[in-house]
């Protein structure tokens, strides 16, 4: 009796939520798919008809794409490898009895607190050809100025390079927390059977901190393909000629600077079928290294 | 014994040496942002790289306080963000506790399925919600919008708040309930008090995703008189000259907020993220 009574409780708990998911999550969403089957766009914006997969095979022939697609997962890869190298490595420099611990920790957490279209916006700045600090930097140590922003693979580079400082402090402060959460008794065990460190960093610590870094990593990788806000504002809408785009601001560019709306609805579908695999591949593996 | 002291301490050294340079990279842009919004109008474009400029002023933020429309910027990015933030916390709390709690046919389902929307690229919903909206006219509406960011949030938000539920004892509930409260008490009066880290996390991400939106806010607000604070500064960093001093000054005002509130919270920013985790 106590059962039914808590349950009947959570649905109406649950209630609010799912109408709202439903209408503005997968109402949307299945809109999404529809519009992907029609020609919907700046000529036919009244009068959109059904074309199946047109959008899909045009996808594939956009002369960029193939670019567009491989610089998604090298932007991603080469993130998410400099996310978690920089969060570990700071985490295990703090996870030391340390004076002045807490500053480390606060001013390594800024890149994170900051709004990030801010943070993209002065990035692009520093970028400067003249004035940009990057360069000023650069000068002093003797090398010419980058003309960064101007070239397409110096413009994804600068991107990345902001997009490295933005996500590595999240890392760190899932790893400080899962590295805080280890008995030292383990550490000390393993001392007194004669582990060196390095020993103990891949017998002990990063088994661990697995647990934590596994869905941080997901959802790390999942924020990082996704992310528009940077490439978006960092190199002005893809400049030099759209040839510093990732999947996502090529869609979005596509959406609201070309009005391509079927496209891009197809467009979109291909680019979180994609983002499903991987997540999905990754999960599986990790789920069997684990037994 | 002296040498075991003096490897220890030259460990130390390393270890703030790296630091510091993490540090170094961490700071400097925020640094740079500071040191634009002091600059006077005519040492916009310097080459100089010292912290604070020769002859800093603080005319860039009289500037944007007194004669741009940045209280206008706030005043709609406040009604946005706490309305947003307002509407995460309080559906979140609730449909988190039934994930914790609740074991029903489709849980497995829509845990699953709330998980998927993460991976949603930002058009995959904003393009269908545009074109909705401006069948039903919210296109160009503040709550338009705040009903697109809570969308965003909620996901996330009912997440942590289930991986909050998740560690606190049912025992402590069913006390309650065995002592004749009703389950509706019992929740008001014994969990909810307990999740407190969570609901303020809760509110704090949805807050910021009103706060720092700019990708959805573009799209969906074209009048300049609802323009909120990304939109706004957007405006002045993408504009040319003197507008460069303006646009940091308004940044530094934008974030000291954000940044005091995030670091107060930070040591409960990833409770719901570690504990919760994947289990189902």
């Amino acid at each position: 009796m106590l059962e039914s009574r808590v349950n009947r409780l959570a649905l109406w708990f649950l209630a609010p939520t799912a109408v709202v998911l439903l209408l503005v999550v997968a109402y949307p969403f299945i809109y999404n798919v529809g519009m992907s089957f029609t020609n919907w766009n700046m000529y036919h914006f009244r009068d959109p008809s059904f074309n199946g997969l047109a959008n899909y095979f045009k996808l594939f022939q956009e002369p960029e794409f193939k670019n567009i697609f491989l610089r998604t997962f090298l932007w991603t890869g080469v993130n998410l490898v400099f996310h978690v190298t920089l969060g570990l490595g700071a985490a295990l420099l703090l996870n030391q009895r340390l004076p002045g611990r807490p500053l480390y920790r606060a001013l390594l957490i800024l890149p994170w607190a900051m709004p990030q279209y801010i943070s993209a916006l002065t990035w692009r700045g520093m970028f400067n050809l003249e004035y940009g600090a990057v360069n000023l930097l650069l000068a002093k140590f003797g090398i010419d100025a980058v003309p960064w922003l101007s070239g397409e693979w110096t413009a994804f580079a600068a991107a990345t390079l902001t997009n490295i400082w933005l996500g590595f402090p999240f890392i760190m402060v899932v790893a400080l927390g899962g590295l805080q959460s280890i008995p030292v008794e383990l550490y000390e065990a393993a001392r007194i059977d004669g582990a060196g460190p390095i020993r103990r960093f891949f017998s002990i610590t990063l088994p661990m901190l697995r647990p934590v870094l596994t869905p941080a990593i997901v959802l790390g990788t999942i924020w990082t393909f996704n992310n528009l806000n940077v490439i978006w504002l960092v190199t002005k809408q893809g400049e030099p000629a759209d040839k510093s785009h990732i999947l996502v601001t090529f869609v979005y560019k596509a959406a609201f600077t070309y009005y391509r709306y079927g496209y891009a609805a197809a467009f979109s579908v291909f680019i979180f079928l994609t983002l499903f695999g991987i997540v999905k591949i990754y999960q599986r593996s990790q789920a069997e290294e684990a037994f | 014994m002296r040498g075991r002291w003096l490897a220890k301490t030259w460990n130390h050294v390393w270890i703030h040496v790296l630091l510091w340079l993490l540090v170094l990279f961490a700071v400097y842009p925020v640094l740079q942002i500071v040191n634009i919004s002091l600059r006077p109008g005519d040492q916009l474009y310097t080459t100089d790289l010292s912290l604070i400029p020769a002859n800093a002023t603080f005319d860039a933020y009289r500037a944007i306080l007194f004669d741009k429309p940045f209280p206008t910027w706030i005043r709609n990015s406040l009604l946005v963000s706490l309305s947003t933030a307002l509407i995460g916390v309080s559906l979140a709390s609730l449909a988190g506790y039934a994930f914790s709690r609740m074991r029903f046919k489709a849980r497995g389902v829509a845990l699953q399925g709330i998980l998927v929307t993460q991976m949603f690229p930002a058009t995959m919903l904003l393009l269908p919600l545009y074109m909705i909206m401006r069948k039903v006219g919210l296109v160009d509406t503040l709550l338009g919008v705040v009903i697109a960011y809570a969308a965003t949030a909620l996901p996330f938000c009912v997440w942590t708040m289930k991986g909050y539920y998740d560690t606190i004892p049912v025992d402590l509930e069913e006390a309650a309930l065995i002592d004749g409260a009703s389950p509706l008490v019992a929740f008001v009066r014994v969990t909810l008090p307990l999740s407190a880290p969570a609901l303020v996390i809760t509110g704090l991400f949805s807050f910021m995703t009103g706060w720092s939106e700019f990708i959805v806010a573009r799209v969906m607000l074209p009048s300049a008189e609802l323009h909120t604070l990304p939109l706004g500064l957007e405006s002045l960093a993408s504009s040319y000259q003197t507008e460069w001093a303006n646009y940091a000054a308004g940044s530094v005002l934008v974030c000291i907020p954000v940044v005091v509130l995030f670091l107060v919270l930070s040591r409960y920013l990833v409770s719901g993220l570690t504990l919760g985790g994947v289990k189902g």
